[in-house]
């Protein structure tokens, strides 16, 4: 859609709609959380833990209290209300209080009036540690109850999800073929390009207002108002420019820390992580062993799963239950399965924290399972798709936790368009730079082979296991100048997923509007959820549609009083009211005449239920979605080089909302999913960070994403608003075991860990 | 030691006393309040806050704002005339060459630059014939914006998009 098209207002639903929000972001002028200023502000900095496990046996703020220019230095003491915080348990500290439990953690605050002074400052803290041995061994934590123990008498374990299905030892008796497999999922990192940031400006009331980059304007203040002390209305939240999010900022980071500086010093407080902080400023993806055994037939129809997964939590619970509960409920993929052992664990180390990443949970297991589907294909010497496809699941099949699906789940279909895309053409070997690295490639392209893989993936969409999701829109319409103009409200965060856009395509198509203003998101309306989980399309966008709904009610009920008849089945189309035989009845500018109509409205999708604690059965979740990859990849099998051909994804979305920004979410998730299976991992020795830079974490350029091919399908949810799906993260789940299919095609190697290194490769 | 400088930063001339360790990104965005360059990483590694200096593209956390001194500065801001966008940002904008929009005012700028440099005949990596003017194909355009990150992986679009405003 051209500019000039999109200001003619030619944006309802299903149509390419640009983002409203996109003018100020390609100049620059969108203020995102690190641009904030306020005249009098003064900068906050950190101090953090340089061990991962240590006694604190003193904290000394007075050197750094006496450097000029220095406001405030804070510490556990300093805090006021609650001194934990958390997302699903109150087990971090604001502050570190008497230890110690990851490299990183933050055990000091400064506020200066220029951050060098504040730096400066903060290495004048002088803390104290009894370093202590860390443990960082999570699988031993996970099983091992002699194991010593994160959080002094709490388990090790923050949540341990078992599955159980059918009848294993019958099972195993009649399984003709098993296949075994342990596989390793490194620690990825969300890698967001702006770094967490906020300003805290203190108010007159005795509380504070917080311009931040979240996922989620509400949790957040429900953990930060406790822990200042202060009542939950006096901590007012407003959604700063946020630059990406991927998960990273579900959990607090800088948020409490600016509050507290900003109502001590009575000053404007500013808190933005350069990039090494930022590696140690939010959570990352758990790291997973994962111990798979398949049995099947020799048709290659799975009889059972045995499999055990151990997701390292690192020193805090953050959302990690969550993600164990989707890691057992997703965890032998999307098949048919009728007998499952299946036990995920999730637990305490004191390895960096880890919680929400696209994905969550649901990326660690299909890496394996995907592997082991493979491994069953070659048993039973089937082609990988055609094994897939023998146990895929359909609408009405039933998961290894008893639920039925009860939407349109067309796998089977997927995977052969999948299989029908065109090959891409074969890499010449003449032009060194054609080659796998490229001009860094120093043979004459004598090692180089192909590689096909395929892989499918399941991802819950929206909150599962019974919690009350929910979102709420305020949606008002009136006249401006003459023309009727919509206002919509939620405290939804864009993240860059494109919810402005959508928010205001939704309601120009039920109010019949072409005026559409997104007001900014804060705390001054209810709670929009978090924007994670693939679930704010489904939830905000249901929620603005209800909104819109009864606000086009009390018009049409306006219009009534006017005319004096009933208008049974009118709607709102182009600025009238139409009634239902099609014909205009009154411009909205009469019916409203003047007045403005304001409805707000709380969207809840249908409930779900807990997994039954010891057999992992209960109706978890309330959408699924799939997508399916297929990787074409060039291997330069002696240097162990990767060059990633093309990426081809199938995905049903339900119904496609807006074409061009859905296509943006399936190349960016794949994109995430190729960095995961081939360069990107947080490198944890002991408990320490060896590569908190982008020059050793390595996030795929542009000339590492290959060009992609997308079929998109639309198979609506009976049980979702449009019909839609989730879209955000299934691309992530399929396109890294699909790459890492397409690179074992090419060498034969085993290749059980991800990311694919090249000694992996080259040495086997 | 601080050093008087004098920058036109988007058609403005500014003068401003530097300590001679501020980086030019910190110079324009927390001397200047000009913050349409990104810091993504301030190591010279992600490309957020590229501009046009002197002509060229540079990323300003690399550079000393004392050498700089009489610089001719565009950032993505100034390659605007408000509402009038530059058709390489509109390009952006109509592709959907963007996700959350934090690498993009440098993506923008670096794609101007790199306009230039192929008008100018500047050859790259993948250049198949080095006599004649470089033909600007996908596989070009994605080698030479290889310098800037997207982390929401808009990749596809960017190329389109830069394919668009190269029109």
């Amino acid at each position: 859609m051209t500019v000039e098209a999109a200001r003619r207002g030619g944006e309802a639903l299903g149509d390419s709609a640009l983002r409203p929000d996109g003018v100020l972001k390609v100049t620059g002028e969108f203020a995102y959380s690190s641009d904030l200023w306020a005249d009098d502000m003064v900068w906050g900095v950190t101090l953090r833990s340089p061990h991962p496990r240590a006694r604190i046996t003193g904290i000394d703020v007075s050197e750094a209290l006496a450097v000029p220019g220095v406001h405030a230095v804070l510490t556990h003491e300093d805090v006021p209300g609650e001194k934990f915080y958390g997302l699903e348990h109150h087990d971090q500290p604001v502050l570190a209080i008497d230890q110690v439990r990851y490299q990183g953690e933050p055990v000091a605050l400064v506020a200066a009036d220029h951050p060098e002074t504040a730096r400066r400052a903060r290495d004048r803290i002088r803390v104290g540690y009894e370093v202590l041995e860390p443990l960082t061994d999570a699988r031993r934590a996970a099983l091992d109850p002699s194991y010593p123990k994160v959080h002094g008498d709490r388990s090790n374990v923050v949540r341990h999800q078992p599955i159980r299905v059918g009848d294993m030892a019958h099972a195993r008796r009649v399984a003709e073929v098993v296949v075994r497999g342990e596989y390793e999922v490194g620690m990825q990192d969300q890698a967001f390009l702006g770094p967490e940031s906020g300003l805290a400006v203190p108010a007159e009331d005795g509380g504070v207002d917080l311009f931040v980059a979240t996922q989620w304007l509400h949790v957040d203040q429900e953990q930060i108002a406790p822990c200042l002390g202060l009542p939950t209305g006096r901590v007012r939240l407003t959604l700063a420019g946020v630059g990406g999010a991927f998960g990273a900022r579900e959990d607090l980071s800088m948020q409490i820390h600016a509050c507290l500086l900003a109502l001590r010093t009575g000053r404007p407080v500013k808190i933005v992580y350069g990039r090494e902080e930022s590696f140690f400023g939010h959570v990352h993806r758990h790291p997973a062993r994962l111990r798979y055994e398949h049995g099947a037939t020799r048709d290659g129809r799975l009889v059972y799963v045995d499999a055990e997964i151990v997701l390292d939590g690192g020193a805090y619970a953050s959302s990690t239950s969550a993600v164990v509960g989707n890691a057992a409920s997703l965890g032998v993929g999307p098949y048919e399965v009728p007998n499952v052992r299946l036990d995920a664990y999730g637990v305490y180390t004191n390895n960096p924290p880890c919680g929400a990443m696209r994905g969550f949970g649901a990326v660690q297991a299909c890496f394996a399972y995907e592997s082991q589907m493979d491994k069953v294909a070659e048993a039973c010497g089937l082609d990988p798709v055609e094994v897939r496809i023998r146990n895929a699941v359909a609408e009405g099949s039933r998961l290894a936790t008893g639920q039925v699906i009860d939407m349109p789940a067309p796998l089977a279909a997927m995977l052969e368009d999948a299989r029908a895309f065109p090959a891409p053409p074969p890499t010449g070997t003449a032009d060194v730079r054609d080659l796998p690295g490229g001009v860094s490639n120093t043979t004459h392209g004598e090692g180089v082979r192909r590689g096909v893989g395929y892989a499918v993936g399941i991802k819950n969409i929206c909150y599962s296991e019974g919690f009350d999701d929910h979102s709420t829109a305020r949606v008002r319409l009136e006249t401006v100048g003459g023309e009727p103009a919509a206002l919509v409200h939620t405290a939804a965060a864009e993240v860059g997923q494109g919810l402005v856009t959508l928010q205001a395509q939704i309601a120009r198509t039920e109010l019949g509007v072409r005026q559409v203003t997104v007001a900014p998101a804060d705390t001054g309306v209810g709670s929009a959820g978090s924007s994670s989980a693939s679930r704010q399309s489904y939830m905000t966008g249901g929620a603005v549609r209800a909104a819109c709904e009864a606000v086009r009610e009390r018009v049409i009920e306006l219009a009534e009083e006017r005319l004096g008849r009933s208008l049974p089945g009118a709607s709102l189309h182009d600025g009238r009211v139409v009634a239902a035989d099609g014909l205009a009845v009154a411009s909205l500018a009469e019916v409203l005449a003047g007045r403005a109509v304001e409805e707000t409205r709380e969207f809840r999708h249908r409930r779900t239920t807990a997994l039954d604690p010891l057999t992992g059965q209960g109706d978890s979740h309330v959408q699924f979605a799939f997508c399916v990859h297929r990787a074409v990849v060039d291997v330069d099998v002696e240097l162990g080089l990767v060059k990633v051909v093309e990426l081809a994804a199938v995905q049903d979305v339900g119904r496609i909302l807006n074409p061009l920004a859905l296509e943006g979410q399936i190349h960016g998730g794949s994109a995430q999913g190729l960095g995961l299976a081939l360069m990107e991992e947080i490198q944890v020795r002991d408990g320490v960070v060896r590569n908190p830079s982008f020059t050793d974490y390595l996030i795929p350029t542009i000339l590492d994403m290959p060009p992609m091919r997308t079929r998109i399908l639309e198979n609506a949810d009976p049980h979702a608003p449009y019909g839609l799906r989730g879209a955000g993260e299934p691309p992530t789940l399929s396109s890294t075991p699909a790459i890492v299919a397409a690179v074992r095609d090419a060498t034969g190697r085993p290749l059980t860990r991800i990311p694919v290194r090249p000694e992996h490769i080259s040495c086997g | 030691m601080d050093a008087s400088i004098r920058l036109r930063v988007d058609g403005q001339w500014r003068t401003l006393d530097v300590d001679t360790r501020t980086t030019l990104l910190d110079a324009l965005r927390e001397r200047l309040g000009v913050t349409s360059p990104k810091k993504g990483c301030d190591h010279g590694q992600c490309g957020s806050c590229t501009v046009l200096l002197d002509g060229r593209r540079a990323v300003t956390c690399l550079a000393l704002a004392v050498a700089h001194d009489g610089a001719e500065i565009v950032t993505a801001e100034g390659l605007a005339d408000g509402e009038d966008l530059h058709p390489v940002q509109r390009a952006f904008l109509e592709q959907d060459g963007l996700q959350c929009g934090y690498c993009t005012p440098g993506q923008v700028c670096s794609a101007v630059g790199m306009l230039e440099e192929v008008k100018a005949g500047w050859p790259s990596q993948v250049t198949e014939d080095l006599a004649g003017p470089p033909e600007l194909d996908d596989e070009e355009i994605r080698e030479r914006m290889s310098g800037n990150l997207c982390r929401c992986g808009a990749y596809p679009n960017i190329v389109a998009a830069i394919r668009q405003g190269a029109r």
